[in-house]
C-alpha cells in the first residue's frame, strides 16, 4: 500500500509534466488542426532557457522569475515557429503541414545541438529538495511544487479560456474560423496567442522535466513530447480538460508499470495504449466525434 | 486479328521500353566494370549499395505515402522486422546453403513474409483512421518494434546487437533486387489496381461511389509497402553484417520519409533521384558535420513551403518528354541567338 501511494505521487509528478505539455498539443490542434511535432522541442528550449537564466547570470534570480522569463521566451519562440513555418501552409493539404512540423522539430533539435553542444547540461533543482512529511509520507518539495504549480497554471488557463474575451475568441476560432473572421476576430493574432500559451506551458513542463531528471540535452523533448501527445489523444484531442486528464493518466500508468511490471516495457505499454485508444475510441475520453464531410 | 506492327529502326530505338532496358543495362555494365577494375574504392562501393537499399525503402514507402496519400511514420519498423528476420534465417541456413544468391533469396522471402504479416496486422485496423491519426499510429508501431527488438534479447541479442550475419550483399545482387522491386512497383502502379489506389488519394468519397473497395485497396497498398520494406531490411542486414535496434528508430523512418517527400510524393523516379542525392550529399557534407542535419531539416521545411508536392511532383522521368523538353530549350536558345545576331 505504501509503495502504491508513493508511486501514485510519482505518477502525479510525471503526469503534471505530461499534462502541461499535452495542453500545448491539444490547443494547437484545436485551432489549426495540426499536430505540432516541434512542441517537444519547445519544451527542450524552455529547459535550456531556465538553465541559462538560473546559472549563467552573475546574480541569482528568484525561482519564479526564472520560470516566468523562460516561459516568456518560449512563447516568443512558439510564435516565431508558427509565423515562419506554419502560417503559409494553413490552406495546404494537412500532410504538408505535418511534414513541415516534423522538419521544424528536427531543425530545432539540431539548432540546440549547435548552440549548446551534444553533451547534457546538469540541471540542479532550483528549489530546496528536502522532503516534507505528510501523513507519514516523505514527499520531495520539488514534487509538491511541480504538482502545485502545474495545477495553478491549469486553473489560470481554464479561467482565461472560459472567462475572458480573448479566450472566447480562441474558442470561436477553433469552432469555425470563417464565422470568427466575420465576427471581427483577428484570426492571426488568436493563432499566435494560442501558440504563445501552449509554448509557455510546454516550457514549464520542460523545466520541471529537466529538474526531475536533472539533465538537459537536445533530444530530451522527443520522448516526453510523444507521450504528452499520446496523453492529448487519450483525453480527446482539441479538449483542454481532456489533455489534463490524459496527462495524469499516462503519468500514473507509466510509473505503475515501472513499479509493478518492469521499466523495460514502459514504452511498449504506453505506445500500445495509444494504438488501442486510436482503434477503439479515436476521439478520446472527452473529445467529440467529428464526421468528415465531402 | 492481330497484326504485327512493323517498326522502323528509329521507332524501335526510341521506344520508351527499349530506352529503359538499355538505360538500366548500361548503368549496370558501367558500374560493374568500374567495380571489376577496382576503380571504385570500398567506401564508394558501400555507399552505392546503401543507395540501392534506400531506393527500395523509399519507393516502397512511396506506395503508401505518395500513391495512396497516407502518412506512414513507422517504415523503419517494417525494415527492422525484415532485417532481423533475414539475419536470423541467414545465420541459421549459412552452413547448409553455399550459394550467396540462394541464401539471400530464401532469407528475403522470409523477411518479406513476416514484414507483410506485420503490415497486415497493423494495417487492417489502422486504415480506418484519418490521415494524421494513421501517422501517429504507425509511429507508435515503429517505436514498439524497436522496443521489442531491444527487449527480446534471447532472439535478437538486444541492445548489444546481432553480429555474425553473412555479408553477402554484393553490388550485382543489390542492383538486380532493386531493379526487380522498382519494376514491380511501377507495373503495379500503372495497372488497374494502381489506378484505383491513385483515385483514393485524389478523392476517397468519389472513388467509393464509383465502386472502388477503399479498405481493400488501402490495405493492398499498405501491405505491399511493408513487404518491400522487409526486403529492404534484408538487404541492409546482409550489407552491414551487424544489426542494432538503434538503426531502426524514428529518425530512420523520418529519413526515408524525407527522401519520398523531396523526390515527390507519387513519383518513383523522384524517389530514386533523391535517394542518390540524399545518400551521397551528407557524405560530402562531412566537413560541415554540425550543420548537416540543420541543412537537411531546413531543406524539408523550405520544400514544403515552396514546392509542397516535392521536387518532381507526381511526374515520372520520361525519356520522350525529356527529349522533347531538351529540344524545346535548344530551339528557344537558337532563336534567341539568331535574334541577338540580327540586332
Amino acid at each position: 500500500m505504501e509503495l502504491f501511494i508513493s508511486q501514485l505521487i510519482n505518477g502525479l509528478n510525471t503526469g503534471s509534466i505530461y499534462a502541461l505539455v499535452a495542453i500545448g498539443y491539444t490547443m494547437v490542434y484545436g485551432i489549426i488542426k495540426l499536430i505540432n511535432f516541434a512542441h517537444g522541442e519547445i519544451m527542450m528550449f524552455g529547459a535550456y532557457f531556465a538553465y541559462l537564466f538560473a546559472f549563467s547570470l552573475s546574480f541569482q534570480l528568484p525561482f519564479l522569475v526564472v520560470i516566468v522569463l523562460s516561459m516568456f521566451f518560449a512563447a516568443i519562440l512558439g510564435i516565431l515557429i508558427e509565423r515562419v513555418a506554419y502560417k503559409k501552409l494553413r490552406k495546404a493539404p494537412r500532410i504538408s503541414a505535418l511534414i513541415t512540423a516534423i522538419g521544424m522539430s528536427l531543425f530545432l533539435q539540431h539548432l540546440a545541438q549547435l548552440i549548446f553542444g551534444a553533451t547534457p547540461y546538469v540541471m540542479k533543482p532550483l528549489v530546496d529538495t528536502t522532503p516534507i512529511t505528510i501523513l507519514n509520507f516523505d514527499i520531495s518539495r520539488l514534487t509538491l511544487l511541480t504538482i502545485g504549480l502545474s495545477i495553478l497554471f491549469m486553473i489560470l488557463l481554464t479561467l482565461f479560456v472560459y472567462k475572458t474575451k480573448p479566450g472566447k475568441a480562441m474558442r470561436a476560432v477553433s469552432q469555425d474560423k470563417e464565422a470568427a473572421i466575420l465576427m471581427g476576430i483577428n484570426v492571426d493574432n488568436i493563432i499566435s496567442l494560442t501558440f504563445a500559451i501552449g509554448s509557455a506551458l510546454g516550457a514549464l513542463g520542460g523545466i520541471f522535466y529537466a529538474m526531475t531528471y536533472s539533465q538537459i540535452y537536445p533530444t530530451m523533448g522527443v520522448l516526453p513530447g510523444l507521450k504528452a501527445f499520446i496523453a492529448a489523444v487519450f483525453g480527446g484531442i482539441g479538449s483542454i480538460g481532456g489533455a489534463m486528464i490524459g496527462g495524469y493518466l499516462i503519468g500514473i500508468i507509466e510509473t505503475m508499470t515501472k513499479a509493478y511490471i518492469s521499466s523495460k516495457w514502459v514504452d511498449v505499454i504506453v505506445f500500445g495504449l495509444l494504438i488501442v485508444i486510436l482503434l477503439f475510441k479515436p476521439s478520446g475520453i472527452l473529445g467529440k466525434n467529428r464526421k468528415e464531410k465531402v | 486479328m492481330m497484326k504485327a506492327k512493323v517498326k522502323t529502326i528509329k521507332e524501335f530505338l526510341l521506344d520508351p521500353r527499349f530506352v529503359n532496358y538499355t538505360l538500366i543495362a548500361s548503368i549496370f555494365i558501367v558500374m560493374f566494370t568500374l567495380i571489376q577494375f577496382q576503380l571504385v574504392n570500398r567506401y564508394i562501393y558501400n555507399l552505392l549499395v546503401m543507395v540501392l537499399i534506400m531506393i527500395v525503402m523509399s519507393t516502397s514507402l512511396n506506395i503508401a505515402t505518395g500513391f495512396l496519400g497516407e502518412l506512414v511514420l513507422g517504415h523503419a519498423g517494417f525494415m527492422g522486422i525484415g532485417a532481423y528476420t533475414a539475419a536470423i534465417i541467414g545465420i541459421a541456413l549459412r552452413p547448409y546453403i553455399g550459394a550467396d544468391l540462394l541464401l539471400f533469396v530464401v532469407s528475403a522471402i522470409g523477411a518479406m513474409t513476416l514484414a507483410g504479416i506485420a503490415g497486415l496486422l497493423v494495417g487492417t485496423p489502422a486504415l480506418r483512421l484519418r490521415g494524421d491519426y494513421l501517422g501517429i499510429m504507425t509511429l507508435g508501431f515503429g517505436e514498439i518494434v524497436r522496443n521489442l527488438i531491444t527487449n527480446l534479447s534471447s532472439i535478437t541479442n538486444g541492445a548489444q546487437g546481432l553480429a555474425g550475419i553473412p555479408r553477402i550483399m554484393t553490388f550485382p545482387i543489390a542492383f538486380w533486387t532493386t531493379v526487380l522491386i522498382v519494376s514491380v512497383i511501377f507495373l503495379f502502379m500503372n495497372s488497374r489496381h494502381g489506378r484505383a489506389i491513385l483515385s483514393i488519394r485524389e478523392d476517397e468519397i468519389a472513388s467509393e461511389s464509383v465502386g472502388i473497395n477503399i479498405t481493400r485497396y488501402k490495405l493492398i497498398a499498405f501491405v505491399l509497402a511493408s513487404m518491400f520494406a522487409g526486403i529492404g531490411g534484408a538487404m541492409f542486414a546482409f550489407k552491414e553484417g551487424f544489426l542494432a535496434p538503434v538503426s531502426f528508430n524514428f529518425l530512420k523512418s523520418v529519413e526515408i520519409f524525407v527522401i519520398v517527400v523531396l523526390g515527390g510524393m507519387g513519383s518513383l523516379s523522384g524517389s530514386i533521384v533523391s535517394s542518390i542525392v540524399l545518400v551521397f550529399l551528407p557524405e560530402y557534407l562531412r566537413d560541415f558535420k554540425e550543420y548537416r542535419y540543420l541543412l537537411y531539416s531546413s531543406i524539408l521545411v523550405i520544400t514544403m513551403l515552396y514546392r509542397p508536392k516535392g521536387l518532381m511532383g507526381t511526374k515520372e522521368f520520361n525519356f520522350t518528354q525529356f527529349k522533347a523538353s531538351v529540344s524545346r530549350v535548344v530551339t528557344r536558345l537558337k532563336t534567341r541567338f539568331r535574334k541577338g545576331r540580327d540586332h
